[in-house]
């Protein structure tokens, strides 16, 4: 599993049956260090994640056909699999949703 | 998965049994934001309606056969979807 920030939302008629009625999220995947590392996944969402949050990602088949319940078959791989609260590495800086929205933390004080 | 531009076609009348009837598309992946990264790959199409010139999403692995009728084939990429619209920031 890796972290990612949602970075944005796929829209797509024509797909595999196993996405109708699912999410499709652009999700960067992070560094240690909380930054972008450039690569990114269209994961599909299981935890009404939305555009801005932090997120915890799956990407391995077997265990994402799991979460689906359609084993053995399914052409399925990266999946959001959680919300991030909180991530405590010496040194890094993992900014939640909630954080980055919240007057004292963005310096705003309209919302 | 990744994002994909369907830049040609190939077809192949000799290929590994469970393959027929499987269309074969060259795809460019891309970046989220849609510039091309790495080289182009043959991808088989898992939707059999994608076409040149299409936005596609590619997924690649051992998943990639599994958006196959066949699901034991060897394939290592597959167009999943034809992506109608992103909004990525």
């Amino acid at each position: 599993m890796y972290i990612g920030r949602v970075s944005g939302t796929v829209v797509a008629t024509i797909k595999n049956e196993l996405y109708q009625g699912r999410k499709l999220l652009v999700v960067d995947r992070l560094n240690l260090q909380g930054k972008p590392t450039g690569r990114y996944d269209i994961a599909v969402d299981m935890v009404q994640a939305g555009t801005g949050e932090l997120v915890l990602v799956l990407d391995e088949g077997n265990s994402a056909r799991q979460i689906v319940g359609r084993e053995p078959n399914g052409a399925i791989r990266a999946v959001i699999v959680g919300i991030i609260d909180q991530v405590d590495i010496p040194g890094a800086t993992f900014e939640t949703y909630r954080a980055r929205r919240t007057p004292a933390a963005s310096g705003a004080a309209d919302d | 998965m990744q994002f994909g531009r369907v830049i040609g076609t190939l077809v192949a009348t000799r290929k590994a049994d469970g393959l027929e009837g499987v269309k074969f598309l060259i795809v460019q992946l891309l970046d989220k934001h849609r510039h091309p990264v790495g080289d182009p790959v043959v991808a088989a199409d898992g939707t059999a309606q994608a076409g040149p010139g299409e936005l596609v999403f590619v997924i690649a692995s051992r998943e990639a056969a599994l958006a196959l009728p066949e699901a034991f084939v060897p394939v290592d990429h597959a167009i999943v979807g034809i992506v109608d619209e992103v909004d990525v920031g």
